[in-house]
């Protein structure tokens, strides 16, 4: 217990205890994309009808993206922190700790799943008030899933934070490539009848895989075509939760001898 | 026994998009031994950052040789990791957390738990006069707490070594002297510590100096060994043309006196009888005398042939 889980366990308590002094932070991440969701799915519900079966409203139809992008943001974030912590913060005493650094990866990448959970619940919730009423032992999957899917993105972000030293460049890769990550998974708009290459780019896409899993558990069977078979999905988010926190790992370990 | 010993160390920041390749560490060689207070005393940009990074485990030990405590850096950084406490320039708590968070979980960090832990952490807090501090959020604190809870912070694994970057920036005086007092009652207690500076006040105190200045090591000793190496006193003059007060000093007198900071700067033995002789011999040319005896900065000036701090910083 004392090589690395202690440490890990002790990072993970480090990034709830903080959260929750921060309460910008906890309603910065939740109020945005509520307005989105509500704005962006009323608007539409109206003219957007193509690929959607009948009975699925936009505003039900955008709700997994909506529950998604709260999850990226959250975890990604979640890493940001670590750009000034390392220069000037409580990184730089942890990185002089007798501590391997994949504890720190697994403390920090655990610390921004928990916390995405945690921004996660309240909207769900909003969701079930809403009319979207999977069954209660559905409730699990949705978490499992998203747990996976934010494990994976706070991996990315650690990654990304580690190898930058800015916050803006921080920003700048969010926008460029996680934003077009979550665009091109069907949290938008259903993904039939794009053009060849965009097909390849949504079938390589991991986030695909998680709108998929949620709409599968969310939306009656059927409703909106041909999904990726659940297992497929969770083979898919095993994988690439695996490689980006090797990825973190190694991010972490480079200049250690 | 020796605490810290590197050997031909040398460190090279590899080229940027702008920049070549900056050797910041040219070779230092270094012994320091235990139960001393031990000081690397440099000017902004000298290296001493980089050598506290090396030593604290920051940086990797990229060229020469290291050994802490009788382990080798290179080899065995893990176990160095746990004999060493480090006290950054840079605040290192976690301000959302409260003191006592803060100690739990850098006691954490080195495997300390449950009763023990608390009884540390408790230890901690009346020894650095901290215990009414306990639950507070680090943010609350004065800048002298924070820096009071850094040390404690760094002495929670009971390391032999202490190393410490820069300990009073940013201190008010009261805050610096109180955390001197710590300094002394550690060593007492048989820490040996390490610990950069850029004042003169703070490396007074020291047991005992490095002076490093471009990446080199250019003067070891104590304090009073290193002053006692200069011949004399210190006398400087003000002059409105200093160049051509230094050539006719050199035909009268047959040294040359040094130039620093835009004054003229003369090491002779019974100064104070110099004086007079220099106003009369330069009529109308001197505008100011000052006279001393020798300090760290006259040191650091008869090593390097520059004053320790530029003339452009010091407007600032």
């Amino acid at each position: 217990m004392n090589g690395w889980l202690l440490p890990a366990i002790s990072l993970w308590q480090r990034e709830i205890t903080g959260f929750f002094r921060d309460r910008s932070r906890v309603i910065g991440g939740m109020v945005p994309p509520i307005i989105f969701w509500v704005f962006i799915g009323t608007g539409f519900s109206g003219t957007y009808r193509a690929g959607m079966g009948e009975g699925i409203s936009y505003l039900h139809y955008f709700f997994p993206g909506i529950l998604t992008l709260i999850f990226l943001f959250t975890a990604v974030f979640s890493a940001m922190s670590i750009i000034e912590d390392r220069r000037e913060g409580f990184m730089q005493s942890v990185l002089v700790a007798p501590v391997p650094r994949f504890a720190i990866v697994a403390g920090k990448v655990m610390g921004g799943a928990t916390l995405a959970i945690i921004q996660g619940i309240p909207f769900i919730i909003i969701g079930l008030a809403a009319g979207i009423r999977p069954e209660i032992g559905s409730l699990l999957k949705i978490v499992a899933i998203l747990f996976g899917a934010s494990f994976s993105l706070a991996g990315i972000g650690f990654t990304l934070a580690w190898r930058l030293n800015s916050s803006q460049g921080f920003h700048a890769v969010m926008n460029m490539f996680l934003i077009p990550m979550w665009l091109l998974s069907g949290a938008l708009f259903p993904l039939e009848g794009l053009p060849g290459w965009l097909d390849v780019l949504v079938a390589l896409n991991p986030l695909t895989y998680t709108i998929a899993a949620l709409q599968q558990v969310l939306f009656e069977p059927g409703l909106l075509g041909d999904l990726p078979s659940p297992t497929l999905c969770a083979v898919v988010s095993v994988i690439f939760s695996a490689a980006t926190f090797m990825l973190a790992v190694v991010s972490a370990r480079k200049g250690e001898s | 026994m020796i605490a810290v010993k590197t050997e031909n160390l040398r460190h090279t920041y590899p080229a940027g998009r702008k920049t070549g390749p900056v050797e910041v560490l040219k070779g230092i060689d270094l012994e320091v031994e235990t139960g001393c207070v031990f000081g690397f005393l440099g000017p902004n940009g000298s290296g001493k950052t980089t050598l506290f990074k090396i030593l604290s485990t920051l940086l990797p030990l990229s060229n020469g040789d290291v050994s802490i405590l009788g382990t080798d850096l290179k080899s065995e950084q893990y176990k160095v990791r746990k004999k060493i406490g480090v006290v950054f320039q840079s605040p290192s708590l976690d301000r959302k957390l409260t003191v006592r968070e803060n100690l739990k979980h850098h006691g954490h960090l080195y495997g300390i738990r449950g009763g023990e832990l608390q009884s540390r952490i408790e230890e901690m807090l009346v020894k650095f006069n901290l215990v009414e501090k306990g639950n507070v959020l680090a943010e609350n604190l004065s800048g002298g707490q924070k820096r009071r809870v850094e040390i404690a912070k760094g002495l929670m694994h009971r390391p032999e070594l202490l190393i410490m970057d820069e300990p009073s920036t940013g201190l008010d005086l009261g805050a610096r002297r109180s955390l001197w007092n710590v300094i002394t009652s550690l060593k007492d207690e048989g820490v040996t510590i390490l610990l950069t500076t850029h004042l003169m006040m703070e490396a007074e105190l020291c047991d005992r100096l490095a002076i490093i200045d471009q990446g080199r090591v250019v003067s070891t000793g104590s304090p009073d060994e290193m002053k006692k190496t200069i011949g004399g006193d210190i006398i400087t003059i003000q002059t409105p043309d200093p160049d051509k007060f230094i050539e006719i000093y050199h035909e009268k007198f047959g040294d040359t006196p040094l130039l620093v900071n835009g004054r003229v700067r003369i090491e002779k033995e019974r100064g104070h009888e110099f004086v007079p002789q220099i106003v009369e011999s330069f009529p109308g040319m001197v505008t100011g005398v000052s006279y001393g005896k020798p300090t760290l900065e006259d040191v650091f000036i008869s090593a390097t042939g520059r004053a320790f701090v530029s003339e452009t910083e010091e407007a600032e």
